[in-house]
Order: structure tokens, then sequence, then C-alpha cells
């Protein structure tokens, strides 16, 4: 690798061509304030449009000022970071930005956690001259089922637009107009809601300022539970228990299971009970239509769908319902576990404890922001009563728990309640990349093949990399076995089963990075890799400690189709647990 | 700053111009080919696909001299030379014919009255730096320029001079255009490469610049309309000879839109290093009306003013530049003494903010409260710090913005805050606008000789602010005067005035 030798405020230091003078600068433990930058390298996603200038500096021999995200060194290069005229700059420049800035932060959603707050803290702003007479930009609050954008705490940093374009390649949002009145939207000025977005709230989690929010229902949970009419069941996602006590200063893969399960009971929930059950009972449906579709394929029936695709992300749904709405038959039928779980739990649990539907309220606590779109779409719902009443994130939890004085740290572990809190290590998995495949395959090889398998960790699933392959030896049979997480890495492999250039029998796919553990709702993980890992391998580990591994061995699963169901595709099943699904894409022309 | 009818054209004094750049407009049909040809054109690029190696080309371009007319003025050549450095299968050449700047016309005036001098500019350039597709960025607003160029290309294919194999070698070159939606910022050159490829026409910072990766990915080079229209001159007269012309390092011709308080308004072509003293009194004629010069505005909308002191400057891309303007695209316009330098710079800063792409925030956010400092000022409201406040936002937009526009668009506030200080302590301090163009800083004034005493004015005053026996002068009382103007319509003695 070619060094170059620069001097950064006097010290002399050597460099690889092409670097940066901003990751230069770290070196040598400068760290140069910076706004709109974002180097999400794991992910490898950049942003760095070089548009708030917070991050120049004084280049030697240079007229104006560089931006130090952007610039790359040069042999013999002698900036300075902190002169006099950079630091009159910086201020000068972070005071513009201020003047177009509502002040609200005591009530702003980000508060605490903005990049934009932090600044003006480090540059010491204390007066923002002129703003009694400095016209504020303005714009229309935006409201949509998971997603609510105040543009007029935009600073046009464009990482919600490189996350939405690059990343995810929605291509929702977008600079629009001109001038002071630039901003991030949709095209058109349309809502969010009117546009090809698919929830997954990936802007959401890197907006540095509070202008892309969830919708925030907490307020919504604490009503129900002080409802005293209401019989409030909550489930919570396999990802949530890997990521929440962050939100507490834990290191990150502290599984929380226990503790959380406590808090749940100590804010005064019914019942509490798990996901990862309705992840199971996923296992059961989608692996009985994958064997389905599988035994025919194998038969020769040239009608039958394939290859197979995994349908419980709801980013991923309405991704291909807007953007690939002709591939709409191939996924799965099977509803996403919350789905399964809000049914069963409004049905079949309802009816077991004497409850009626209208007075149990089923909340969900998800590491995601397209599953309170989910939750309130019309075909999950029964006479306009929806399965899943309300849906909240991974932040908002962490929210209602510190609201109600509870210390997660210091809570002692309890247990999810009966029946719908027993799950086994399959449906724990579900919460990272490659697991829903790796449980299905669980469960799909031992119906396959009637032999036992011999070891139940198929490593060959499971990793990083946003586009992966493998294949299962089925007794013989060849399962090939695609997954994709990022919505960008699922186009690529639904361009191949579009030119027919793709042989997998079954593809998993995951709108987020990493899966549901990166989810929108999650905490912040800065685009910090290491994070989701150490979230993947808290998952494996809750895998790895259940005394039970297989979907089709849940005891309580199997009681259900027993004592309910019948047996998985039944028709009580199929009206249950079963959906279908739409072609959205002309809605992008209706504004 | 209307264009000028072909009379008034003729009618502006020809001496100490020298046409290049404009050499044939107005005298061929620009719609016939044929003459074109007659004027030597395309000979220029017979010879050099016959008889020179791109590097020769290049070289001759080189010794010429000449510098980008876009307003930046970047040795031509060298930035051909980097362009045929950077390896690639595929390059293009591309003509910015995106004309922004209010009031000026040049590059129209050249594509409608003598197209094929660009398009020959671009095959040579196309056989320089290894490109065979060269696309023409021309704005929408110029349908007639459009209609030109399409007919040009069309008669240049026709004859081959475009094309596969043209001149019978083995250089394919072809030309297409891409309109523009007439935003100023597309000039910056890596905004109109993104503005090309159907992206949203903001600047990116360089490098990369154009010529490592521009249009698509590729190798580009961008040259401006009017330094296109120079090559194929440089060619049939020798680069010695157009490097005889001009200063020490600006050679050739400038073509300016003179503009504003002269009496010969329009294009002008003038040796480089002509004054900026011969533009205004010789070739515009002088100040209409008689009236004293006050500063001349070069460089387009974020140019700065000049004054009195600089009219013997000699126009070159330095010399301005020192002078704290710019050479531009070519835009001059020429203030008198009626002119409010406050108000000229609220007037640019307008305009920028208009203009402004809003990706950098101190061009976003930076220009708008400029503009909103000088409207406070214009209407009486400025204090003395807000001149502090507008020095220094003015230098950290320039020092910090991302393209030219911002690091340019403070020059008409720091050029006349350097130049007309006194005319701003006036509204800031005096709350008087010199110029009597600020209404907010105006009063009206009753002239005690033209008062008859009729008292029309004070029966017309809505609010009572006009008092004096009749037949005696009357006095208008500024505290309660709201500056309706009702007493200086009814006035019929001239008395009412404003000041």
């Amino acid at each position: 690798m070619k060094m170059v030798n620069i001097t950064l405020d006097g010290n002399h230091i050597e460099v690889p061509a092409g670097t940066t003078i901003y990751e230069s600068a770290k070196q040598v433990h400068i760290d140069i304030p910076a706004l709109c930058y974002m180097d999400l390298k794991d992910l490898n996603i950049r942003n760095r449009p070089g548009g708030c200038r917070i991050c120049v500096v004084e280049v030697e021999g240079r007229r104006n000022l560089a931006p130090s995200c952007s610039t790359a060194v040069e042999e013999g290069m002698v900036v300075k970071t902190n002169s006099v005229r950079v630091i009159n700059a910086r201020r000068t420049v972070m005071e513009l930005i201020l003047s177009d800035h509502p002040k609200d932060c005591l009530t702003c959603a980000k508060s605490g956690q903005c990049d934009l707050q932090q600044m003006a803290i480090r540059l010491g702003i204390r007066d923002i001259p002129g703003q009694e007479y400095a016209e504020m930009s303005t714009y229309r609050l935006d409201t949509s089922p998971s997603i609510i954008r105040e543009l007029d705490k935009c600073i046009m940093c464009r990482r919600c637009e490189t996350m939405c374009n690059d990343f995810q390649t929605v291509g929702a949002l977008h600079a629009i107009n001109r001038g002071f009145y630039a901003v991030v939207a949709p095209a058109f000025e349309m809502n969010l809601e009117h546009s090809p977005c698919t929830y997954c709230g990936q802007c959401v989690a890197v907006c540095p300022t509070g202008a892309l929010t969830e919708v925030d229902h907490t307020g919504k949970v604490i009503a129900a539970l002080n409802d005293p009419a209401k019989t409030v069941v909550v489930q919570t996602a396999p990802a949530v228990r890997a990521a929440l006590g962050e939100e507490f200063g834990m290191k990150p893969g502290t599984l929380v299971t226990g503790k959380m399960v406590t808090a749940l009971r100590h804010l005064g929930f019914n019942y509490v009970f798990d996901t990862d059950f309705a992840a199971d009972l996923t296992i059961m449906e989608e692996g009985t239509e994958f064997l389905g579709r599988l035994t025919r394929f194998l038969d020769g029936d040239t009608e039958v769908q394939m290859p197979i695709l995994t349908s419980c992300c709801p980013g991923w749904v309405n991704f291909f319902e807007h953007h690939f709405p002709e591939l709409k038959d191939i996924p799965s039928t099977a509803r996403s576990p919350q789905q399964m779980f809000g049914s069963v739990a409004k049905s079949y649990f309802a009816e077991k404890i004497g409850v009626e539907r209208k007075d149990m309220v089923v909340v969900s606590i998800m590491p995601c922001l397209a599953k309170k779109y989910e939750c309130q779409r019309e075909e999950f719902m029964v006479d306009g009563v929806p399965d899943v009443d309300i849906s909240i994130s991974t932040r908002e939890l962490a929210h209602l728990i510190k609201q109600a004085n509870l210390d997660l740290v210091e809570m002692t572990d309890g247990d999810f309640d009966l029946p719908l809190g027993e799950s086994t290590g399959a449906g724990v998995i579900f919460g990272t990349t490659g697991g829903v495949i790796e449980a299905a395959t669980r469960t799909a090889y031992e119906i396959y093949t009637g032999k036992t398998l011999e070891k139940i960790d198929f490593e060959q699933l499971r990793g990083m990399d946003g586009l992966r392959s493998a294949t299962v030896d089925f007794g013989g049979q060849e399962i090939r076995i695609g997954i994709a997480h990022g919505l960008g890495n699922a186009r690529k492999l639904l361009e191949e089963i579009k030119s027919g250039k793709s042989q997998y029998h079954a593809i998993e796919i995951m709108a987020c990075p990493g899966g549901c553990i990166g989810g929108g709702g999650q905490p912040l993980h800065h685009g910090d890799a290491s994070i989701l890992q150490a979230r993947a391998k808290a998952i494996y580990e809750e895998d790895r400690n259940k005394k039970i591994r297989k979907s089709h061995e849940n005891p309580f699963i199997q009681q259900l189709y027993a004592d309910y169901l019948g047996e998985p595709f039944s028709e009580k099943a199929h009206a249950l647990l079963h959906t279908h699904y739409f072609d959205r894409r002309k809605r992008v022309f209706q504004i | 700053m209307n264009e000028m009818s072909e009379d008034q054209v003729k009618s502006i004094p020809r001496k100490k111009q020298i046409r290049i750049a404009l050499r044939n407009c107005g005298v061929i049909d620009p719609e016939r080919i044929e003459e074109y040809i007659e004027k030597d054109g395309y000979f220029s690029l017979g010879r050099i696909l016959t008889e020179l190696s791109p590097e020769e080309t290049i070289r001759i371009v080189k010794e010429s001299g000449l510098r980008g007319r876009g307003g930046a003025g970047f040795p031509t050549g060298l930035k051909w030379e980097f362009a045929l450095k950077n390896k690639s299968d595929q390059k293009y050449v591309v003509c910015n014919a995106d004309e922004g700047d209010p009031g000026a016309f040049m590059d129209r005036s050249i594509l409608e009255g003598d197209p094929h001098s660009v398009l020959e500019a671009m095959a040579i350039c196309g056989y320089a730096i290894g490109a065979d597709t060269g696309y023409i960025y021309i704005r929408a607003e110029y349908p007639l320029a459009i209609e030109r160029l399409k007919t040009a290309i069309t008669q240049a294919r026709e004859y081959g001079f475009l094309g596969k194999a043209i001149f019978g070698t083995k250089f394919n070159f072809d030309i297409f255009l891409k309109y523009g939606a007439g935003a100023f910022v597309c000039g910056e050159e890596t905004a109109l490469i993104h503005s090309m490829e159907g992206r949203r026409g903001e600047p990116s910072l360089k490098p990369p610049f154009p010529a490592e990766s521009g249009y698509l990915g590729k190798p580009t080079n961008v040259n401006n309309v009017e330094t296109f229209a120079n090559i194929p001159v440089i060619f049939q007269k020798g680069p010695e000879w157009f490097r005889g012309i001009g200063t020490d390092k600006s050679k050739g011709t400038k073509v300016f839109a003179l503009a504003g308080k002269v009496n010969n308004v329009g294009l002008i072509e003038v040796p480089m290093g002509t004054t900026i003293r011969e533009v205004i009194f010789e070739i515009g004629g002088g100040i209409r009306e008689g009236k004293k010069f006050k500063a001349v505005q070069t460089g387009g909308p974020s140019g700065g003013c000049l004054t009195e002191k600089h009219l013997d400057t000699p126009i070159d891309y330095e010399n301005l530049i020192a002078c704290g303007s710019m050479m531009g695209s070519g835009g001059m316009i020429v203030m008198d003494e009626d002119d409010c330098m406050v108000s000229v710079a609220r007037f640019f800063l307008d305009f920028t903010v208009e203009e402004s792409c809003g990706k950098c925030a101190p061009c976003r956010i930076g220009n708008k409260r400029l503009y909103e400092l000088l409207d406070r000022i214009c209407k009486g409201k400025g204090e003395m710090e807000d001149l502090d406040r507008l020095k220094n936002l003015s230098i950290v937009i320039k020092d910090t913005s991302l393209c030219g526009l911002g690091q340019s668009s403070p020059n008409p506030v720091l050029s006349t805050m350097d130049n007309f200080y006194d005319e701003y302590i006036s509204h800031v301090v005096d709350k008087k606008c010199p110029s009597g163009v600020c209404r907010d800083l105006l009063e009206y004034f009753i002239v005690e000789e033209n008062c008859v005493g009729c008292t029309a004015c004070a029966r017309a005053c809505p609010v009572g602010a006009i008092s004096g026996e009749r037949k005696e002068p009357h006095v208008i009382n500024p505290e309660i005067c709201i500056k309706c103007g009702a007493c200086m319509e009814k006035c019929k003695f001239d008395a009412v005035i404003l000041r």
C-alpha cells in the first residue's frame, strides 16, 4: 500500500494514500467534528455528501477550507483542524444550521440521542445571532403507520437518502426543492404512505435529528394496561432480548430474556408471551408449504412456483408488493409470527381463558417499525379489530420500563407464561439473518427424510455477508438455499429469480442489516457491525441453551394442533395463519 | 437587460472590438452549413484528423493560451490533456450551454448564429481526448438555439463531419442534445453531469474531476460554448496569432453582455486587456442621460461591484479577481448615481438564494441570512452589529461552500461593503438611502418655495400628518406619516417630494 506523509495540527503522520483527512486525524486521536458524515463500514455504506461543512479544515495552499470527511490526503499536506479561521467557520456554519432548526429539544423524540444537539453542546453554541428575524423553513408533518417525518428538523445530511437508495434500493426518499427549501422527501412531496416506502425504518435508525422518528405508541400501551376491562397480552420478538439491555447501558450481546419478562410483568401485562412460540408455528405452516411445493417440483410439476421465499419480514413483504408485484405468488403464504400470534391469541387462547375477543388487547414488542404497519393491514383484522392491537419497538419498550421506574439491570429472571410462551431454539434464531431458513430446515429435514438430525446447527446458513448461498443434503436430495439481508441484496436475488438465473429451492430475505437484530426499531447501532455480531451471538447462545431446538417438537405447538387447528395447512390453519399479497406498484402514481 | 434588435447591435462602435467567438454571428446563415464551410468551416477538423495526432492537437490548444470562458478560466489545453491521459473504453465531450446568468446571452447568440463552430470544436476535442460521443447540455428555454443545433447536427452528419469515419479516417464522433431545466447551479460541471444522468442537479466535491470520472463515471471533458467557439479559429490562424491577442496570462478575446445604465447595451467582444473604461465609455458610449458612473458589476450574479478606481484596470481573469470580482461568464452591468449599492447587493442575493441547490449548509442557509440582513438594512432596521455579521457570514460562506456558487455568491456583498461602506452606514446609522431607492428610508417632504398653501395635501392625508395655515407653506410630520403618497398625488405644484 502506498503511504503518504502529512502534517496534521503539528503531528507528522504517515497514512495510506487515499485516506481522508477525517480518518487520518483519528490516528493521532483528533476527532474532527462532523455531522452529515456516516460510515457504516461493515455494511459498506458511506454517506459523505460534504453537505454540512462542519468538518472543514484548513489545508495549506488551498484557497478555501476543505471538508475533511471527503478530502483525501496528499503527500506533504499540511492540515490545521483548529485554527481561528476553522473554528470561526465551524461555529458560524453551526449557528446557520441551528438558525433553521426548531428549538423544542425538551419535547423532541430524539432529545438526548440527537447528533445535532450533541454538536451544539460540543461547539458551545449559546446564542443564534439574528434568530428573531430569521425565517425558518417549515414543512407539512407527515404521519404514516410506522414513521413520522417532521421535516422542520431535517438538516439535509442525506443519510436517510443513502440508506433508502443505496442500501435498500427502495427509492422512497430523495432531496427535493431548491435552496433554502430543499429537503428530503418522497417524490412530488407525497406522503410516505403513498410512496414505495417499506417502513423498514433504516432511515429512522440513521437520522441524526428528530426529523424521522417512529410513531410512538407507548401512551396507548399505558392506557390499555390501565383499563380494567381489558386483558392485555404481550408478545416479544426474538431479537428484542438480544438488544434491549443496550438501552440500559449493558454490553451489546447481553441476553435479557428473563429480566425483560419480569419487567413486562411489573408493567402490568396480564400474560407475558413469546413471539418465538409463533415462530415455531410459522415453521409448521411454512415448512409444510415448502415441502409440499418441493415434492411437487421434484415430481416434475411445472406449475409449481419455486423457489419459496420467506414471508415473516414485513419490510420485505412491502418491498416485493411495491417493487416486484409480479413475484407475489412466490413467497410463502404463511403469516409472520407477529400475526400468527395475534390470531391464535385472540381465538384459541381467548376461548381457552374465556375472554371475549373484544376484551383482549394484544401488544407486540418488535425490533421493527414495519410491524406497526403490518398489524394495521386489513387482512389481519376481524370486523375492523386487529389481531395485534399495538406494536411498539425495542426503543419504546425501554422508554416504558424507564417511565415505570424499573431497573432492568437489577431485575430477577422471570419465565414466560404458558401456553403461548413456550418456544424452541428454532423460534429464537428467527431474530438473525439465516435463522428462519435454518429453523425451517431443521423441521423440513426431519419430516422429509423421516430421520432425526444428527447435527442441529447448520453453520453453512449463518454469517453476516449480505448475500449467501448454501446447500443442505436432504438424504441425498440437494436443497439449494439463498439468503439475503438488506433490501438491496434482496433486489439482486429477485432479479436473478426473474431472469431465471436463480436455481434455489428456498430463499430467506430480511429487510434489515443482520436481520431483525439490526431492525429499524432496535437501539441505534451506528453501523457498528460488531454490535450486530454480538446480538447474533446472543441469539445463537439462547438457541443452544434451549432444551428443545426444533419447532415441531414444541409440546404446546403440538397441543395447539391437537386441540384446535387439526394439522398444518388445514382449513382452520389457513383461515388463521395464512395470508395473500397485493400488487401495490400502481400506488406510486396516485399522489 | 433585454436583448437588442439587430439594428442596435450594428450601431455599437466596432473599434476596440475583435470578433473571434462571434466571428460568424450575423454574417452567415446559421441554417446553411455551406456558408459555414465557405468561412473555412470544418477545415480545421479535416486538417487535424488527417495531419495531427491527439497530442499535437492538445499542444496547439495549450500553446494558444486559451482559458475556459465559463468563468473559472482553467487552461483549456490542460483540461483536454487530463481527459486524454485517463484511459477508458468510453469518454465523453460535453458542451455546457446552460447559460444561467440573468442578462447574459453570449452562448445563446453563438449557438443561434454559428452552431457549426461549436460542433466542429467538439469533434476536435473528441479526437484530442479519445471520445466518440458528445453532448450539448442546453437549457430548454433556448428553443431557437435548439432548433438551429438540430439543423446543424443533421447537416454535419449529411456532410460526413459527424458520424462514422469522419474525413475518411478511423475517427467516429457524434453529438446529441440534453436539455436542462434552467437551474443556475447546473452550469457547475459536476451538477451539470448529474443532471445529464437524470439525477438531481447538484454539485459534488472535486476530486474526482470529470476528466477522471464524469458522465456515467467515464472521463468527460466539459467546456463552455464560447470556449469551443474559439477552437476552430485557433487552428485556422495558428496558436501564435491567438496568443498575440490579450494580456500576459489571458489570451484572446472575451464576449461580454453589456447592460445597465450605458448608452449602448448588448454583446461585445473585446481583446483581453481592454480596460473597463474603454468598454463602458468608448464601446458602451458612456452613462445614459449624462449621469455619473458609480459602479460596474462583472461576472454575473455572484460577481463583485467595481468602482471608479477600477476603471483603468485591464480586464483579465487575474485582475478581476484581485479587484474582488471575477470574469464569470461575462455579464457586465453598469450602474449610475441613482443606484443604491445595498439594494444592488440584495438584488443579487435574491437570485442566489433562489438558485442555490441546497446541498451544503452555508450556501443553503447562509445566503438566505445574508439576504435577510440586507433586507433589514434596506428597510431601515439594520444595526451596526448587522454589518459585522454580514461581513463574517460572507467570508465564511465563501470559505466553506461546496461549489463555485456559494464560494462566490457573497461577492456582491463584500465588494459593495469594501467600496461603498458609507452607503451602508447611511442606511444603518442615518436611516437614509443616499440614492433614494430604498422606499422605507424615504420621507415625504414639502418644498417650502413651491407650496402655495392650497391645503389639498392636508385634506388628502388619511392620518392627519400635514399641518399648515391656508396660503402658508405646509409641513409633513414624519412621525405620523405612513408614506401612502396621497399628498404627492394631490399636489398640483410639485411641492411634495420624496427624499
